[in-house]
C-alpha cells in the first residue's frame, strides 16, 4: 500500500455527495432530442447556453480578438511568452470595465487589482488560502453551492459553519441568524475569520436587498472579519429590482475596506466555463499582492486574455451582450416558471441566476430530506431529469430543487416541461389548479394551452436556434 | 508596521509567512532588469535578461503552421462553428484529443520508447500547478521531499508554500560534475530520518534546471531503485525533455520503469509546454502518474487550474500534426545548439567554462576563479557586479541552493543573436578588467577609458556585421517593458 497525503485519501473532494449522483445518471444516459429522446435531460448544470450566436456574430467581425487569425497572428509569440502573473493590462482593463458595466457603472473597479484565477473554483480556494488557517471557519448562508465545501475547505483545511436560512423568511440572511452561527462557531472552538455570501444566490437565483447588504457589512465589521462577495451571477440579473454590489454598499456604509473581496468569473455572466477566467478582486492591498503570488497555481492562458480583452473592450459589445444576456434569460425564466405554475409547481420568486428553486414540498411523502432523496430518485429515474435536492445545497428544509433552465435548446426545454407536467398529472393531480381539472381532456387542453402560449414568450424571429434539430410535437409523452 | 502586524491577525499565515519565496534575492536581478531593460536601440545601455528560461527560438515555424491551419482556433471562420461547444467545456478530463496529442507529443519527445497513456494525462496550471498538485496528493503538512540541489529557485514556493511540506536538499558536488548519487540520497534520507523528518519522495528535474544536463540511465535506475527500497514517491520534472539538443539522449522515468523492478505507484511525471514548445503563457502543465489513485485525485484537483479549453483545442490539433512536430522538434534541437555553442565558445576564449551540458535554456558558468573567497557572500557581491555594472541579470547559484559558491545559471535562449553579442563582449570585457586588475596596479580609469572606446567601435562595427534583420521584430520587448529609458538613466548600484 502507497501512502499518499490525508487530503488525497479524504473525501474532500465532495465528489461523493449525492449532488453528483445525478450527473452519473446523465452521463450514462444523456438526452439527445434525435438519438436519445428517453435520455435523462441535464438540469442539474448552470450553464448560461443563450447568448452564443450573439458572440459568434462577433467574433466573425473581430478577427483580431484571435491569435490564430491574420489579423492575430502576428500578436501570437508574444502572447504565448507572457506569463507575468499580473495579468494583460488589457485585460484587467477589460475586466474591471465589464464588472463596473454590469453594476450600471455605480462603481468603479481599479484594474490593479484585478487578479486572475483557475475559475470562480480556483478564486475560493485561492481566497481561503489568505485569509483563514486550517482548521479556522467561514460562515455560509444556506442554502450554498456545493462545490463550497471542496472549493473552501478541502486542500487548505478551513471549516465551513452554515448560517441557516429559512423558507419563512424566504432564505434571506438575517442578522439573527447570523449572530447564532457566529456563536455557534465560538462554542465549537471554531474561530469565525469571514464570512462568504453568494449575490445574486446559487441556488435561489434572488439577489440580496441594499437592507440587507447594509446588515451583513455591518456585522463583519463589527466582528472584524472579512466578507467575501461571490458576485458570479451578476450579469445574470434579469428583470427589477437590480442587482445590488457590495462594491457599491461599501460606499454607503462606514467599514473596514480591508475586510472586503469579491470573487467574480466569467464563466456563467458570459457562458465561458471552459476558459476558466477566474478572477479575486479585493480591497486589501495585502491579499492582492499574496492572491496575485498564488495566482501562478492558475492564471488565465494569455490566449483566453487577449480574446477576453479585445471582446470585453468593445463598448458596443459589451452593452449590447448584458441587453441581450438580460432578455433571453428573462423570457427562459418567465416561461418556464409559468409552465411550471400552469401543474401547481411554484418555484421561489427570483430574478436572476440561471435557475430556479422549485418548491416541491407538497409532493414530500413526509417533511424529511429522506423523502426529498426519494423524491429525488423518481425524478432522476422515471421523470429523467437531471435536478439538484435542496439537501446537496445543506437546504435546511426539504422538498426544495434547484432546476437549471439556461443550458438547453428550447425544445429540450418541452421535453423537460411536458415530462414534469405528465409526472405530476399522473401521481400528483391534488396539486394541479383547480381550473384546470375541470376541463375533459386536461393532456389535450393542456398541450393547446401551451401551444398557444408559447408564442407569446417566443420572439417572431423564431425560436429555434441553429443547432435545434427538428421541433418536437407537443404531444411527446414524457416517461412514467 | 501597524499595518503590518494589523494584517497579520486579519489574514492566514500562509499569507503573511515567506514561504512564497519572494523575497529571495533571485528576484532582485528581474527588478534591475524591470526598471532599466536593455533594447539594442532605444537602451543599449540596459540590463540583458539572461535569468528568464524562455525559448522563442521556433516561433516562425509556429505562426507559419498557424497561418496555414484555420480550424485550430475557434475564432477562425472555419473554426467557429465549435467555438460554443469548447467554450462551456468544463469536464476537469480535458478534451479527449488534447490528452491525446499530449500523450503522442510526450512519447515522441522521448524518442518514443514509451507510449503515454491519455487517460493518464492530467491538466493543471502549469508546471507551477502540476508540481504543487503533485505534493497536496503525496504528502501532509510537515512532510519533507528530497530535492537534488542545485535547483529551480521556484520550487521553494510551489512545493512548500500552501502545501506545508518541507524541502531537504541533496547537495550535490561540481567534484563529480553534480551527479545524484546513490550515497548521497541515502545520507540525506538518514539524516532526516534522525531528526525525525518524515520524508514522502523525490523530485528530480530532468533534463536539470539549473545544470542543463540529463541524467544517464544508471542514474535513473538507482533513483527509482532508491525510491522502491524506501517505498517513497518519485517525481520526475521533465518539462526540459524537448530542449536536448546534442547527445546523449533524454531518458524519461517512464523508459527506465519499463525493464525495472519497481512499485509503479510511486512514480509521477510532471511535464508542461511552457519551455518545449515556448508557450509559458498558455498554462498548459500536466500531471503524469502510474498510480491510478494519484490520477483521480490530481484530476479532482485540477479544477483548480484546467488549462483553458481554448487553448487545449488550439494544441489539440497542432501537437497532432505529425509532420509539423517532427519538424518542430528537430529545428529546435537545432537552433538550441547553435545558440548554446556561440556562447559556450565565446566563453571558453575568455577562460570561463561551464558546465557541460546539451538540454536547457540555459548553462551553468563557473565563475569560481572570480571570487574574492569561496563563500557565499563573495558570489553574492560578485553577482552585485554582474547585474550593476555588466549588467546583465543572470542568476547566482546560491538561488538554486547551490552548495558550491561561485556558480551562475544563464539563460541563452530568451534573446535575439544581436542580443547574444552584446552579452558576450560585456562579459569578455568584465573578465578581461578583472584579469588585468589583478596584473595591474596602476591608474586603471585611463586604460580603462581607452579600452572602452576602442570597444565600443568594435562593438558597432561587429553589431552591424552580426544584426540579424528577421529576428529584430517589434515584439523583442515583452508588452510590460516600459517605455524604454534614455541609456543616460543609470543602474541601482
Amino acid at each position: 500500500m502507497v501512502s499518499m497525503s490525508k487530503i488525497a485519501i479524504g473525501n474532500g473532494h465532495g465528489e461523493n455527495s449525492p449532488y453528483f449522483d445525478g450527473w452519473k445518471a446523465y452521463e450514462t444516459n444523456p438526452f439527445h432530442p434525435i438519438d436519445r429522446p428517453d435520455g435523462v435531460i441535464q438540469m442539474g448544470l448552470a450553464e448560461n447556453q443563450l447568448c452564443f450566436e450573439f458572440i459568434k456574430k462577433w467574433l466573425m467581425e473581430h478577427p483580431e480578438a484571435s491569435l490564430c487569425t491574420a489579423e492575430g497572428v502576428n500578436r501570437f509569440k508574444e502572447t504565448a511568452l507572457f506569463q507575468d502573473y499580473h495579468g494583460m493590462p488589457e485585460f484587467r482593463q477589460a475586466v474591471a470595465k465589464f464588472m463596473g458595466k454590469v453594476r450600471g457603472d455605480r462603481v468603479k473597479f481599479d484594474p490593479d487589482r484585478i487578479v486572475m484565477s483557475g475559475g470562480a473554483t480556483g478564486a475560493h480556494e485561492m481566497v481561503a488560502f489568505c485569509l483563514a488557517d486550517p482548521g479556522e471557519a467561514l460562515l455560509v448562508p444556506t442554502p450554498y453551492y456545493p462545490g463550497f465545501d471542496r472549493d473552501l475547505r478541502w486542500r487548505t483545511g478551513v471549516e465551513l459553519v452554515p448560517v441557516i436560512c429559512e423558507s419563512s423568511h424566504n432564505f434571506q440572511i438575517t442578522r439573527t441568524a447570523m449572530e447564532a452561527a457566529y456563536e455557534k462557531a465560538q462554542e465549537a472552538n471554531l474561530k469565525v475569520k469571514g464570512l462568504l455570501i453568494t449575490n445574486p444566490s446559487n441556488p435561489l437565483g434572488t439577489i440580496m436587498d441594499r437592507e440587507t447588504l447594509k446588515s451583513i457589512v455591518k456585522f463583519i465589521n463589527e466582528k472584524n472579519i472579512h466578507l467575501i462577495g461571490d458576485e458570479i451571477y451578476a450579469a445574470t440579473v434579469f428583470k427589477d429590482p437590480e442587482f445590488v454590489s457590495i462594491s457599491e454598499v461599501i460606499q454607503e456604509v462606514e467599514c473596514n475596506h480591508d475586510l472586503i473581496h469579491i470573487v467574480y468569473s466569467l464563466s456563467k455572466d458570459m457562458g465561458f466555463p471552459g476558459f476558466r477566467v477566474g478572477i479575486v478582486y479585493s480591497y486589501n492591498d495585502a491579499v492582492v499582492n499574496c492572491a496575485r503570488k498564488m495566482s501562478s497555481y492558475g492564471l488565465v492562458s494569455s490566449q483566453t486574455q487577449h480574446l477576453i480583452a479585445t471582446m470585453l473592450n468593445d463598448d458596443d459589445f459589451l452593452h449590447n451582450f448584458i441587453m441581450e444576456s438580460k432578455e433571453q434569460l428573462f423570457k427562459r425564466h418567465k416561461y418556464f416558471t409559468w409552465s411550471l405554475s400552469q401543474v401547481g409547481i411554484g418555484s421561489l420568486k427570483s430574478n436572476g441566476g440561471l435557475f430556479i428553486w422549485m418548491d416541491l414540498r407538497k409532493l414530500l411523502k413526509e417533511k424529511t430530506f429522506d423523502a426529498e432523496m426519494d423524491l429525488w430518485r423518481v425524478i432522476i429515474n422515471e421523470v429523467k431529469l437531471n435536478v439538484s435536492p435542496g439537501s446537496s445545497f445543506h437546504c435546511h428544509e426539504p422538498g426544495w430543487f434547484r432546476v437549471c433552465f439556461a443550458n438547453m435548446e428550447d425544445n429540450t426545454m418541452e421535453v423537460a416541461l411536458s415530462r414534469i407536467r405528465s409526472f405530476i398529472l399522473k401521481n400528483n393531480e391534488s396539486i394541479v389548479p383547480r381550473k384546470l381539472c375541470r376541463r375533459s381532456s386536461l393532456k389535450l387542453s393542456l398541450s393547446r394551452s401551451l401551444s398557444r402560449r408559447m408564442d407569446d414568450f417566443m420572439s417572431p424571429a423564431g425560436i429555434m436556434s441553429p443547432h435545434s434539430p427538428l421541433p418536437q410535437s407537443p404531444l411527446v409523452r414524457a416517461r412514467t | 508596521m501597524e499595518f503590518t502586524r494589523k494584517n497579520r491577525q486579519l489574514l492566514s499565515r500562509i499569507a503573511t509567512n515567506d514561504r512564497h519565496g519572494e523575497n529571495s534575492h533571485y528576484f532582485d536581478g528581474w527588478k534591475a532588469y524591470d526598471s532599466n531593460p536593455f533594447h539594442p536601440i532605444h537602451n543599449p545601455d540596459g540590463v540583458i535578461q539572461m535569468g528568464l528560461a524562455e525559448n522563442p527560438l521556433c516561433f516562425d515555424l509556429i505562426e507559419k503552421w498557424i497561418r496555414e491551419n484555420p480550424d485550430a482556433s475557434i475564432c477562425t471562420a472555419e473554426g467557429l462553428d465549435k467555438f460554443k461547444d469548447i467554450a462551456i467545456y468544463q469536464d476537469y478530463h480535458g478534451l479527449r484529443e488534447f490528452r491525446e496529442a499530449v500523450a503522442k507529443f510526450m512519447g515522441r519527445v522521448g524518442g518514443n520508447r514509451v507510449t503515454f497513456d491519455p487517460n493518464r494525462i492530467v491538466m493543471s496550471g502549469g508546471a507551477t500547478g502540476a508540481n504543487e498538485t503533485a505534493i497536496f496528493c503525496l504528502a501532509d503538512p510537515g512532510d519533507a521531499f528530497l530535492v537534488p540541489s542545485p535547483y529551480y529557485a521556484g520550487f521553494t514556493r510551489d512545493l512548500r508554500w500552501r502545501t506545508g511540506v518541507e524541502i531537504v536538499p541533496v547537495h550535490c558536488k561540481s567534484s563529480n560534475n553534480f551527479r545524484i548519487t546513490r550515497a548521497a540520497l541515502e545520507e540525506a534520507y538518514e539524516k532526516a530520518q534522525r531528526s525525525n523528518i518524515n520524508i514522502k519522495g523525490v523530485i528530480i528535474t530532468n533534463p536539470s534546471n539549473p545544470l542543463g544536463t540529463v541524467l544517464d540511465k544508471e542514474t535513473m535506475r538507482s533513483l527509482v531503485s532508491f525510491v522502491t527500497d524506501k517505498k517513497i514517491h518519485l517525481v520526475s520534472d521533465e518539462i526540459y525533455a524537448a530542449t536536448v539538443f546534442s547527445s546523449p539522449r533524454f531518458i524519461s522515468v517512464a523508459e527506465v520503469m519499463q525493464d525495472m523492478d519497481c512499485n509503479r505507484d510511486l512514480i509521477h511525471i510532471v511535464y508542461s509546454l511552457s519551455k518545449d514548445m515556448g508557450f509559458p503563457g498558455f498554462r498548459v502543465g500536466i500531471v503524469y502518474s502510474f498510480n491510478d489513485d494519484v490520477t483521480n485525485c490530481a484530476r479532482k484537483m485540477s479544477s483548480f487550474g484546467l488549462v483553458s479549453s481554448q487553448t487545449q483545442f488550439l494544441l489539440a490539433s497542432m501537437l497532432s500534426d505529425d509532420e509539423f512536430v517532427g519538424n518542430f522538434l528537430r529545428e529546435s534541437s537545432k537552433r538550441l545548439a547553435k545558440r548554446h555553442h556561440v556562447f559556450t565558445k565565446g566563453l571558453e576564449e575568455v577562460g570561463i567554462s561551464t558546465i557541460k551540458s546539451n538540454a536547457g535554456l540555459f548553462f551553468w558558468m563557473d565563475m569560481r576563479p572570480l571570487l574574492k573567497e569561496q563563500t557565499t557572500k563573495a558570489e553574492t557581491e560578485l553577482w552585485r557586479v554582474i547585474i550593476n555594472k555588466v549588467k546583465l541579470n543572470v542568476s547566482p547559484g546560491s538561488s538554486f541552493l547551490c552548495s558550491e559558491p561561485g556558480w551562475f545559471r544563464v539563460c541563452f535562449a530568451n534573446m535575439d543573436d544581436k542580443t547574444v553579442e552584446v552579452a558576450l563582449d560585456r562579459i569578455r570585457e568584465f573578465v578581461l578588467q578583472g584579469k588585468e586588475e589583478n596584473n595591474h596596479e596602476a591608474d586603471k580609469s585611463q586604460a580603462r577609458a581607452q579600452r572602452w572606446r576602442k570597444q565600443n567601435l568594435r562593438l558597432s562595427f561587429s553589431s552591424s556585421r552580426l544584426y540579424d534583420e528577421s529576428l529584430m521584430s517589434p515584439h523583442m520587448i515583452s508588452p510590460h517593458s516600459p517605455i524604454p529609458h534614455s541609456p543616460l538613466v543609470r543602474a541601482r548600484t
